[in-house]
């Protein structure tokens, strides 16, 4: 099993390759431009002027600095925390005073040392200011992973489930203790899956693996009530991705639209590849006056929270009704 | 001691294996015999004749009817058997029972216990009514009659309207009339969202309306009546609910 060390525990720059981090420092830094815009600006007339003056000087420097980071993205990470904030600050610095000589060189400004240096240190400081936004925002996120972690190892694995799937097996022992048996490692292997330090990403082939074992065990107490349709073609199995996303998802479908069916249930799985996007498609069939959906909620939300810590905005997690039927999808960025 | 006749109403097979297992191993200890299996509550109220059981011994959670709806239509029994509950998990039943003294097991269930709450199934009282009343908000899904010494099951959503005449309750389905022990006060409120008043001694199931006609009766002292799918009677509206059958007429048109 590949397993790709990220462990977001310690301080790192953030993903600038990421769409959710470049549209906050687009945001961030022209809030900064528009602030520095107001200083200056002797009446509130002048404000939109200033700040479109200052626009000329940022945006360039702005989008520059973006491509520049993307590129070296994976190059920073390499580097201590206090290295890649020197290096970032430097690069921001060195490209702005470019861009002062460059306007110099045209005939826009008059380039003396000062003017440069001045021109350097406003933009190292907008640099500083948003990656100590970004250091503040992981400490705050940081936390509320644990916590997610935490609150997900106890709402994923239902005691319901546990103690019914034990129940089942050992009604197995005496008459079919083979069954009982592979039953038994299945269940381990589940909840070694389940205990495992799950801030690691895992390859997607795994965490579908991870899904049959867990099917096959509901299999064992529902028998023909269960029935599983997977739609899998192109599948990128060694693509990585966050563990326990699509577990919990079965498990509410055969909690809300199995268990409380008299007749059989079906649950359809499908995966699709779309560009740079990896859609899962999760169905199961809603049965009226069916046990609440309390609890259903709260696992999207925790899925939907652990989502945005490792995509940011890049993926989502849609819930809806549709004649009968209750559809989650859930779309994840697909690069590798 | 004559042998305890159990009822087992599960939904898993595998869990109703596992308590015949157990009752099994209890024999000696324990005379009894296992007199029926159901899959769900209402599966079980049609074996109740045959199997005549001293002891249910109940899942809760379980598809079409749940073991605690189950409970509430045994109660009504003239010699109800003694229910006991098992569940894997369902915490807020657990309290509830706690709460009330109710024994119940947890599966999976060891033959000790098991054992123990037979051993005092006879001497059980049944659970109180508004305990079970509160362990389901959501209504129950049949009403149950008792008709010549059967208890027999109708399904609310079969029931087109519900009508009080001096002491009784009628439940009137496409098919047939159902006489219930049962008070309109208490049905209006248990199953708000899908019956409507029409009268004083008139619930009518919100979906079964198909229109409504003016009364044109010489003596009538109600202007409309309502229409109904599936049977030929009209239900007259008293003045006084007219108004509110109205609203809700005009937003089922929109």
């Amino acid at each position: 099993m590949t397993i790709i060390k990220q462990n977001p525990a310690s301080r790192r720059l953030p993903d600038f390759r990421n769409l959710g981090v470049m549209l906050r420092l687009l945001l961030g830094v022209n809030l900064l431009a528009l602030a520095a815009a107001l200083v200056q600006a002797p009446d509130l007339l002048t404000w939109p002027l200033l700040f479109v003056e200052l626009g000329v000087w940022v945006q360039p420097l702005l989008l520059c600095s973006l491509l520049l980071l993307a590129g070296l993205r994976d190059l920073l990470w390499r580097l201590g925390y206090a290295a890649a904030v020197s290096v970032v600050l430097m690069l921001v610095a060195g490209q702005a005073a470019l861009l002062a000589d460059f306007w110099r060189f045209m005939g826009f400004v008059d380039g003396s040392w000062p003017f440069l240096l001045r021109v350097a240190l406003l933009a190292a400081t907008a640099a500083g200011i948003m990656l100590l936004y970004f250091d503040l925002r992981a400490g705050a996120l940081s936390p509320a992973l644990s916590e997610a972690r935490l609150q997900a190892l106890t709402a994923r694995i239902r005691p319901h489930f546990l103690f019914n799937s034990l129940n089942a097996v050992l009604s197995l022992i005496r008459a079919e203790p083979k069954r009982a048996e592979h039953a038994l490692e299945e269940l381990a292997e589940l909840f070694r899956a389940l205990m495992r330090d799950n801030r690691e990403l895992v390859p997607l082939a795994d965490e579908i693996a991870l899904c049959r074992q867990y099917l096959d065990l509901e299999k064992l107490r529902l028998g023909d009530r269960l029935k599983v349709v997977w739609q899998i073609d192109d599948l990128p199995g060694e693509l990585l991705v966050p563990p326990l996303m699509l577990q919990p998802l079965l498990e509410n479908a055969v909690y809300h639209g199995v268990e409380p069916s008299e007749t059989a249930g079906e649950i359809r799985i499908g995966f699709l590849r779309k560009g740079e996007e990896l859609f899962v498609s999760l169905e199961n069939p809603v049965i009226a006056g069916g046990s609440h959906q309390a609890g259903n909620r709260m696992a999207l939300a925790n899925i939907r929270e652990r989502l945005a810590l490792h995509y940011d905005l890049e993926a989502r997690l849609e819930a809806r009704e549709e004649e009968g039927i209750y559809k989650v999808t859930m779309v994840l960025p697909c690069r590798n | 001691m004559p042998e305890l006749r159990i009822l087992i109403v599960d939904d898993e097979a595998p869990a109703r294996a596992r308590m015949r297992e157990l009752l099994g191993d209890i024999r000696d200890e324990l005379p009894n015999v296992v007199v029926g299996e159901a899959e769900n509550g209402v599966a079980a109220i049609a074996l109740l004749d045959a199997a005549i059981p001293d002891v249910v011994l109940a899942d809760i959670r379980m598809p079409k009817m749940d073991g605690i709806e189950l409970a509430r239509h045994l109660a009504a029994l003239p010699n109800p058997p003694a229910v006991i509950f098992a569940t894997a998990y369902d915490a807020y039943a657990m309290q509830a029972f706690d709460l009330n003294a109710v024994d119940y097991l947890l599966k999976p269930v060891r033959a000790v216990r098991l054992a123990a709450a037979l051993g005092k199934a006879r001497m059980l009282h049944p659970p109180a009514p508004a305990m079970l009343a509160a362990l389901q908000p959501e209504g129950r899904s049949h009403l149950s009659c008792h008709e010549r010494g059967r208890l027999l099951l109708v399904p609310v959503a079969d029931i087109l309207y519900l009508k009080a005449d001096l002491k009784y309750v009628t439940a009137r389905t496409k098919e047939r009339e159902y006489l219930l022990d049962e008070s309109l006060m208490h049905l209006e409120t248990e199953f708000a969202a899908r019956f409507i008043r029409l009268h004083r001694s008139a619930l009518v199931a919100k979906d079964a309306i198909t229109g409504f006609e003016r009364n044109t009766a010489e003596d009538a002292d109600t202007n409309w009546l309502a229409l109904l799918r599936d049977v030929p009677e009209k239900l007259p509206v008293s003045r006084r609910q007219w108004p509110q059958v109205k609203s809700y007429a005009k937003q089922l048109s929109t």
